[in-house]
């Protein structure tokens, strides 16, 4: 390469927040004008600044901090036990290969299965509980995780696994020692993928069901007419999804080093 | 010899489905719980559910709001996609707003849609889904045309290639991510097709099982829930099939990086 290239990629690495920025805040304006100027009806969609006054009038409401702490209760507990679950099944059944074999057609089947199906049955049996959402959020995310760790465990170098069972390393010292080396990549971007999915059928669940969180106050804003308030509340969502977003990529990168530092003195 | 490998693999492929099944028959065949119908209740009901004017006034409708919206999404996305991607300039001031718009959980444009147009009409459905699904395609459609191989860029300018064949290339670069996009967009574009039928008084497949929930009916409720898990898997099948045939030469790009 050349140092031509260098400058240039840093005056715009340099200028790539800026313009970032500029480009949220045009956003924004387009948001403040459209109303205003009355191209479009104000009981539609409200100037941005109306939106952003709601926004704190609602971070001093009790009941905002309720939802928001329910939404992410939710949210975590559904996303720990898909992660869990998905690791234990991922494991298990990649490393053996029988297991492997007789469940592919059936996992390849079960996985595209839309997790609003299940929407009528957890309703009839939990109604709006908390339960209905995790059942929805454990069944979206599991499968993310579980076909992460299934391709993880398959990327198993055969030469580094041949060497192990030579060296007759247990079978649980292979497990951490070969298998989740290797899986762990995988494993992560099953992760992020998972929270995002987690995310989705949380606010689902909470605006369809009624199962209390951000979701439903939305809904319920919407329909008893509080236009301002439905979209401050889309926005506290959006920020929440940015924020899950960012945090899961945070992890990622963590774990990616390590193990992309291993690779590089390889 | 493949032959022979034939059955034992139909045996392996299909062994642990037919298993479950069979299991799922035989334990529910004497429930008398109410929310677990034996198999077979639920297999009779399904051909009455699921024939005539269900099909014309509920599934079909939704199956082609559902193409309407994804299509509409795709011909944007990739559009937009591949404006965005090729100027620097454009990425830089449009990432941080795309990625909050794609932040957002699709779900909770229906509220905000029917701000707008009310939710009883087939629009509001269709502009839901192609919003929703939009996003994944848009994004991964500026990450593909991004990371087309510099080269290639180059030797396009160097030779001087047209208009039409310098977006071609672009187009065909950046496919396997927008493959990727699609993909993920599918898969939001059947959840919000359900969601959408929930709100308001609506025909359609996911206002039907709804409907059948509410009413008590659960066996036909339960027929709903399998044709939308099979509709799930036909979908990803279909894709998966035109995926195959239209991205065959990545396959072997990599096949060969890899030297396999």
């Amino acid at each position: 390469m050349t140092t031509l290239p260098v400058p240039r990629s840093l005056s715009l690495r340099a200028r790539q927040p800026a313009l970032g920025l500029l480009g949220l805040v045009g956003a924004a304006a387009v948001v403040e004008v459209l109303p205003r100027s009355g191209l479009v009806d104000s009981r539609f969609l409200p100037p941005f600044s109306s939106m952003v006054s709601e926004l704190a009038h609602q971070l001093t409401v009790g009941e905002f901090w309720a939802a928001l702490g329910g939404t992410l209760r939710g949210w975590a507990l559904g996303l720990a036990v898909a992660m869990i679950a998905g690791i234990v099944a991922g494991v298990l059944i990649g490393s053996i290969p029988f297991l492997r074999a007789v469940t592919a057609s059936t996992i390849e089947f079960l996985r595209p299965i839309p997790s609003v199906a299940l929407i009528p049955l957890v309703v009839l049996i939990y109604g709006s509980r908390p339960q209905s959402a995790l059942v929805l959020v454990v069944y979206a995310a599991f499968w993310q995780v579980l076909v992460q760790v299934l391709y993880g465990v398959a990327d198993v170098d055969p030469v580094v696994r041949d060497t192990a069972r030579s060296y007759r390393f247990s079978r649980s010292t292979i497990i951490r020692k070969v298998l989740w080396p290797t899986a762990l990549p995988y494993i992560v971007t099953g992760f992020r993928l998972a929270a995002s999915v987690a995310l989705i059928l949380q606010i689902t669940a909470e605006l369809i069901i009624g199962v209390p969180g951000l979701g439903r106050s939305i809904g319920v804003a919407q329909s008893s007419g509080a236009v301002t308030e439905t979209y401050a509340l889309v926005i506290v969502v959006g920020l929440l999804g940015v924020a899950v977003n960012a945090s899961a990529r945070a992890v990622e990168r963590r774990v990616l080093r390590w193990h992309t530092s291993v690779r590089g003195e390889l | 010899m493949r032959f022979a490998d034939l059955p034992r693999r139909m045996i392996v492929a299909l062994g642990l489905p037919i298993v479950l099944i069979v299991l799922w028959w035989l334990v529910s065949a004497r429930s008398t719980s109410f929310f677990w119908p034996p198999l077979s209740t639920i297999v009779r009901a399904f051909p009455e559910t699921w024939t005539g004017d269900p099909i014309l006034h509920d599934v079909l409708p939704s199956l082609a709001r559902l193409t309407a919206g994804y299509l509409i999404a795709l011909f944007a996305g990739v559009a937009a996609g591949t404006a965005i991607g090729s100027s620097p300039t454009l990425r830089a001031l449009c990432e941080p707003t795309l990625e909050f718009l794609r932040a957002v959980p699709p779900p909770v444009l229906v509220p905000v849609i029917a701000l707008f147009a009310g939710y009883t009409g087939s629009t509001s459905k269709v502009i839901t889904i192609a919003l929703g699904c939009l996003w994944p395609i848009l994004l991964n459609a500026v990450e593909g045309v991004r990371s087309i191989d510099e080269v290639l860029r180059d030797t396009a300018r160097s030779y001087r290639l047209g208009r039409r064949a310098t977006l071609t290339m672009v187009l065909r670069g950046a496919s396997p991510r927008i493959a990727t996009g699609a993909r993920q967009a599918l898969s939001i574009g059947v959840i919000l097709m359900v969601i959408s039928e929930l709100f308001g008084a609506n025909r359609g497949l996911g206002a039907a099982i709804v409907q059948f929930q509410r009413g008590f009916a659960i066996p036909q409720m339960w027929t709903g829930i399998i044709l939308l898990g099979v509709l799930g898997v036909a979908l990803s099948g279909l894709f998966r099939l035109v995926e195959h045939r239209t991205l065959a030469w990545y396959r072997g790009q990599r096949q060969a990086d890899r030297g396999a």
